[in-house]
């Protein structure tokens, strides 16, 4: 119990749990749809697009998030345009922005004179070091993702189930296509200060990913992925107080040993479950 | 004269001779009766030309088939029709109004490769998708809806399987799924890509007298297809297509080897007054480029041919 409650009586424990489960729960609903969607690969662009926000809000002293949302937001709508529109594919687009982009990111960085110790709390995350308006911040921030996704629920999962018989029926896909890029944008800002730039396409992805592996229904999907991303947040907090690591990088690993655990053991793709019935399992 | 639900009350255009079986009546007749009417419409993907000067007037109530070989601009019309492209030329009018702007009166069930069957729903999430479009924001499904899915899922025969995952269905019983889609949504004009492609004689023919039925309670229905047979003894009407409309009519009139032979070409083997057409099942020729198909688990025993994805 000791282990539990110890970290509580900080102050700082405490805010860095509950930004670590707020972040677990707008990662795991806007991940659940990036994962059905294939945009696992925008996911991990998008975020690092956004570096280059975050060291301009640092050099003219500007807001970080900021910063970091107009870049990734660009990056996400820029994304968006170039695959529809220019007639190249996806994969190919993401690549380019996202190097560009980050590379950008690099280069401002290196122009910066003194100390930049602050930013890197931006590439791996600083939960523990979240403030009260921090909290806040993430707080409005999510709030909105949420709103927006409960929003359109119906609309994104017909539209990511079968875009053309969405389409057909009224739904203005496109449209919804630019509006979900920009939450995940979002998303991925609210996420920058738990676990930073490089490893926040984890939280997106792992938690849905997981979920996957265990059940075939959406509504229990979503619902798994918030419990994963939020179980896995607090053990990874705890996890990383306890053996002073870095926080983000201890959360991702839960997830990933989760996710490994859900692969071996899932009733879906679990090998245990292949071998219990090789036969009865629908291709 | 047959009664029309549809009224149109806008001026008739300039009059033009449909150069099909429907030519007798003037184009202006026509397309005020029609729930489908395309006006010389080219349209295509990139710059490549799908269709071109395409004219079809559709009446409330037909059951129509669309046939035609590999790539000949079937699920292209089709498209058209649910708004999904927009012509570079000519006309769509959907139940009176341009393509797209009756979105809600108007079911399209795409081909089944481009449905993504590993995607996590149950067959009740995926009819009840068909009811979303009349729903309000933030609305969940109230006891009309799962009325109305419950009803549907009963007609085509699927009561039983509400809660199965789509992916452990066979081929026939996903084109049910789509068709209780469709019906679930009520609309007065259904556009079906291939709705009996694959699917076993049983499906073929539950399919086909649940269609028939709503035609004969007056929504029109349009199916493309590649059975010949079922085109000629299930529909009242067949449009044969190979990039522009050759020939429209009653199928008794449309299915002889000289229309065949037009629309064929090459693919059409004549066997001492028995025709074949030599064609597959399955087609991509006429999908755009970034279109995604999904081939893995299917159980409709269709002829697959595998191609790398664009």
């Amino acid at each position: 119990m000791e282990v539990l409650a110890e970290p509580l009586t900080h102050a700082f424990f405490v805010r860095a749990l509950i930004a670590a489960a707020l972040v677990g729960t707008v990662c795991a609903v806007v991940g659940t749809f990036v994962v059905l969607k294939g945009l696992a690969f925008i996911g991990d662009a998008v975020s690092h697009a956004a570096f280059p926000g975050v060291v301009a809000a640092y050099i003219v002293q500007g807001p970080i998030l900021v910063g970091a949302g107009i870049a990734a937001v660009l990056t996400a709508l820029a994304i968006g345009f170039v695959t529809r529109r220019a007639g190249i594919r996806g994969d190919t687009a993401i690549g380019v922005l996202f190097a560009g982009a980050f590379a950008l990111g690099v280069f401002m960085f290196s122009t910066i004179q003194g100390y930049v110790g602050d930013l890197f709390g931006f590439l791996f995350g600083s939960l523990l070091l979240t403030g009260v308006d921090d909290l806040a911040a993430l707080a409005i921030l999510g709030a909105i993702v949420l709103g927006a996704i409960v929003w359109c629920w119906k609309e994104l999962l017909f539209a990511t189930f079968d875009p053309q018989g969405a389409a057909a029926s009224g739904v203005r896909v496109e449209a919804l296509e630019y509006t979900f890029l920009a939450l995940v944008a979002l998303t991925i800002v609210v996420s920058l200060q738990a676990v930073g730039i490089i490893l926040v396409v984890a939280m997106l992805v792992t938690p849905a990913a997981t979920g996957q592996l265990l059940t075939v229904r959406f509504g229990t999907l979503v619902v798994l992925a918030v419990a994963i991303g939020i179980g896995s947040s607090a053990v990874g907090l705890y996890v990383s107080y306890w053996l002073d690591v870095a926080s983000g990088a201890t959360i991702v690993l839960v997830q990933t040993a989760l996710f490994l655990v859900a692969l071996v053991l899932g009733p879906r793709s679990g090998l245990l479950a292949r071998r219990r019935s090789s036969a009865a399992v629908p291709a | 004269m047959t009664f029309d639900p549809h009224s149109h009350p806008h001026a008739h255009p300039v009059e033009r001779r449909l150069p099909t079986v429907d030519a007798g009546l003037d184009s202006g007749h026509a397309r005020a009766h029609s729930d489908v009417w395309l006006s010389d419409v080219t349209a295509g993907y990139g710059d490549r030309v799908a269709l071109e000067n395409v004219n079809l007037a559709v009446e409330a109530g037909s059951l129509l088939a669309v046939v035609g070989p590999n790539g000949a601009g079937k699920s292209t019309l089709l498209k058209l029709m649910a708004g999904l492209i927009t012509p570079w030329h000519g006309r769509v009018e959907i139940l009176g109004h341009p393509a797209g702007q009756q979105a809600r009166r108007v079911a399209y069930v795409p081909q089944a490769e481009l449905v993504d069957w590993g995607f996590p729903v149950t067959v009740n999430d995926v009819v009840m998708m068909g009811r979303y479009p009349a729903m309000g924001r933030f609305q969940r499904p109230g006891a009309d809806d799962r009325r109305a899915v419950a009803a549907a899922l009963e007609q085509v025969g699927m009561g039983g399987h509400a809660s199965t995952q789509i992916g452990s269905l066979s081929g026939g019983q996903r084109r049910r799924v789509f068709l209780a889609r469709a019906l679930a949504a009520g609309p007065d004009l259904f556009l079906l890509d291939e709705p009996v492609t694959g699917v076993d004689p049983t499906t073929q023919e539950d399919l086909m007298d649940i269609l028939e039925a709503e035609a004969r309670s007056g929504k029109t229905v349009v199916a493309t297809t590649h059975d010949l047979a079922c085109a000629a003894q299930r529909f009242q009407q067949v449009a044969t297509v190979n990039r522009t409309i050759l020939a429209h009519g009653p199928s008794s009139l449309i299915l002889d080897p000289d229309v065949l032979a037009a629309t064929y070409g090459g693919h059409l083997l004549v066997l001492g007054g028995q025709t074949v057409v030599l064609d597959d099942a399955h087609h991509h020729d006429d999908a755009p480029a970034g279109e995604r198909h999904f081939h893995e688990g299917g159980g409709g025993g269709a002829a697959r041919r595998e191609r790398p994805e664009p």
